[in-house]
């Protein structure tokens, strides 16, 4: 008999990371107000209390020093685990993670492992004013060195956290800030399948609908819509961008002979765009019409009140699936 | 003359530039370090700084000749370098920049490892953890930041203040007057200031970032730059081996006592180029370069050593030991070997990666296939 509670995405992080703490006391939380406050979305509450200073703490307000001292941590034995408030205060670290944390190990010629985990809330659909809904996870899934994961839901939230921690290579942690209060079962005694690993989320038959993250609930959604009206849509939730498992997807596009790749970040050079690639490489024959993408329009991320026309909805999603039945 | 009108700023110096050693009043807490010394010191010191010369020099004529692909020289920083390598502590640990071939030379990390990786033949490689000595790090004030870290890990660790000297260990950071002015310095100052951790931020004010003085980093002088952090400083005669060993034994001794951090200014001049591709001629003048040369760490300290009785017959050795080391390293330069192509895919993940996996498979069948061909 699993063990099997029902948990939001943000209790499922916590519940993760808590679990971790306890297994290794090398495993230190910290960031900006994650401490009492148990971070702007609350993902760390309760977890100050149970370990204290000495495990979770408060950093200054400067993101290089959150993720260079984490590197230094991690050089010294320790495992951190550093919180980016959120995705567009990511920049001001953006050198510490690509020029130092993703090449380290490389540089070292394998002197030093980087158990290094970098949480960054991201994505939009929360009404925030600039800065607080952006995507930057292409940025990090293209730089070498780096493993780049998103869960989707409670469960993956919960297993993926504690894999991404007991790795020794450096893990961007992309939370679906817009999710975080979407419940759903954890089972907390069987880990799913292997975290670099994607899922297929529906079986289907005249496409597959390949996403990741926040996305992934709307494209659930999109494929109850379509099967209402006759379209067998296979959805498959990424769950690792670096790396992409491509053989999930050429596995499905074999099969569905059609596929659509979809995300809120901006379409240029993006996930979707190698995705496209690949799949155009490794599995030509197999398909009955071009890889379409949907995501987000090549703009800054707008203002709140026009953030709805920039994400991607059900609907967005449904207008490429007949665009793509149609050849 | 720009360079020399910052200089008016106090300093700690034990050596006159003619060699005359003095503690002045008031410094008396390093005083008790140059007490300790013995003459094997003294000598060590003198012919570390001779080797760092001499090496500098000839790793320049290989990058002139083409073995190397950039040389980066450091002559004029012997008695900063020397002196501060040696007042590090045997667990303490060291982060440099990119010019520390110096700090290298007194941790044991082998020259030819700094060789190799301005050959090209990789990035770095020598164990951090086996020397204690740190990777370079070519990004200006990286490495200040997980200096900082580290420190931080040592108090979490318990290895702070406990008064066993085997345990205990802090943290030195090396830093150019140039990279001062990156913020990840500030950021390493703030989190080592209000973690108390157990760092030396030694910053060798060499005057020049490349083409720029330091009068366009800084409008106070650098010593102060912790000062607002909550970090004291102090400026030595950077060309005084003596005085960059105290101060830096004295205050690493401090850190690992739990004092927390302190900023070391030490007061020195790059006499060659920013590196082998600069041309210090576009913007400085000769002069200063003469006033500095003048002022030269090596001199001042044969001076001193001559005004200890040391003799001629040691100096002769030092020099000859300095010409069989250029001819080892020379040799050693034109047997390296070409790294193998399998090198840029290693340890770019330190586990199972498909995409780095794939790749690798490629290349070797796309090498093998003209093997083939022939």
């Amino acid at each position: 008999m699993s063990n099997i509670v029902e948990l939001s995405i943000a209790k499922a992080i916590a519940a993760g990371l808590r679990k971790a703490m306890l297994e290794n006391p090398k495993v230190l939380v910290f960031g900006q107000d994650v401490a009492q406050l148990g971070g702007v979305f609350r993902v760390t509450e309760g977890l100050h209390a149970e370990f204290g200073d000495k495990r979770i703490f408060n950093s200054p307000i400067a993101e290089a020093g959150i993720v260079g001292t984490s590197i230094g941590l991690a050089m010294r034995g320790y495992r951190p685990v550093a919180e980016i408030q959120f995705d567009g205060f990511i920049f001001p670290a953006f050198n510490q993670i690509t020029t130092q944390l993703a090449k380290l190990q490389n540089r070292s010629e394998g002197f030093m492992n980087m158990p290094v985990v970098i949480r960054v809330p991201y994505g939009g659909g929360i009404g925030a004013v600039e800065h607080h809904s952006e995507s930057p996870e292409a940025y990090f899934a293209r730089t070498a060195g780096l493993r780049v994961i998103t869960p989707s839901n409670p469960n993956d939230a919960y297993w993926m956290i504690q894999e991404a921690i007991a790795s020794t290579d450096p893990v961007m942690f992309f939370e679906p800030k817009r999710r975080y209060w979407q419940k759903g079962p954890v089972n907390l005694d069987e880990p799913p399948q292997p975290t670099y690993q994607a899922r297929v989320l529906r079986e289907g038959t005249n496409l597959t609908l390949a996403t990741y993250g926040p996305m992934t609930a709307t494209a659930l959604q999109a494929a109850e819509m379509a099967a209402e009206e006759g379209t067998s849509i296979e959805v498959i939730d990424l769950r690792s961008l670096s790396p992409i498992d491509f053989t999930t997807i050429i596995n499905s596009v074999k099969k569905t002979g059609r596929l659509i790749v979809a995300h809120e970040d901006s379409l240029n050079i993006s996930l979707s765009s190698e995705i496209a690639a690949r799949v155009t490489e490794e599995a030509f024959y197999h398909l009955e019409a071009p890889v379409l993408r949907v995501g987000g329009f090549d703009v800054p991320y707008p203002a709140a009140k026009l953030e709805e026309l920039f994400l991607p909805d059900a609907d967005r999603i449904l207008e490429a699936v007949d665009r793509l039945l149609a050849y | 003359m720009t360079a020399q009108a910052s200089n008016n700023a106090p300093m700690v110096q034990f050596l006159t530039p003619e060699g005359e050693f003095s503690v002045s009043k008031g410094l008396e807490a390093y005083g008790k370090y140059l007490n300790a010394l013995t003459e094997d010191d003294y000598l060590k010191f003198y012919r570390d700084m001779a080797r760092m010369r001499r090496f500098d020099v000839e790793a320049h004529a290989l990058q002139r000749q083409g073995q190397l692909g950039l040389w980066i020289p450091a002559i004029g920083q012997e008695a900063a370098q020397i002196g501060s390598g040696y007042g590090v502590g045997r667990n303490d640990h060291i982060f440099p920049t990119y010019r520390e071939h110096g700090v290298a030379i007194t941790h044991d990390v082998e020259m030819m490892s700094i060789l190799k990786m301005l050959r090209g033949v990789n990035h770095g490689g020598w164990n951090p953890e086996e020397t204690r000595f740190h990777l370079y790090a070519i990004v200006l004030g990286t490495q200040t930041v997980h200096a900082t870290g580290y420190a931080m890990g040592v108090a979490f660790d318990g290895k702070v203040g406990t008064g066993n000297k085997d345990e205990d260990l802090a943290v030195i950071t090396y830093v150019g007057d140039g990279a001062t002015a990156e913020g990840e310095v500030s950021e390493s100052l703030l989190f080592a200031a209000t973690n108390n951790s157990p760092i030396v931020f030694f910053c060798q004010n060499n005057q020049w970032a490349i083409s720029s003085p330091t009068e366009s980093q800084t409008k106070v002088p650098l010593y102060l730059r912790g000062s607002g952090f909550g970090v004291p400083g102090i400026r030595i005669d950077g060309n005084d081996v003596l005085a960059s060993y105290a101060v830096t034994a004295k205050h690493m001794d401090d850190a690992r006592e739990g004092s927390g951090p302190f900023f070391i200014e030490a007061l020195t001049y790059r006499i060659g180029a920013h590196t082998s591709s600069d041309d210090p001629t576009k913007y400085r003048d000769q002069e200063q370069v003469d006033y500095w040369t003048t002022r030269d760490p090596l001199a001042r300290f044969e001076k001193f050593l001559r005004r200890q009785g040391v003799g001629d017959a040691y100096f002769a050795e030092v020099e000859q030991s300095g010409e069989d080391l250029a001819t080892e390293i020379r040799e050693a330069t034109f047997a390296l070997k070409e790294p193998p192509f399998e090198n840029m895919f290693n340890h770019v993940y330190s586990e199972p990666h498909p995409r780095i996996d794939e790749q690798l498979e490629w290349l070797k069948r796309y090498e093998a296939s003209f093997e083939e061909g022939n």
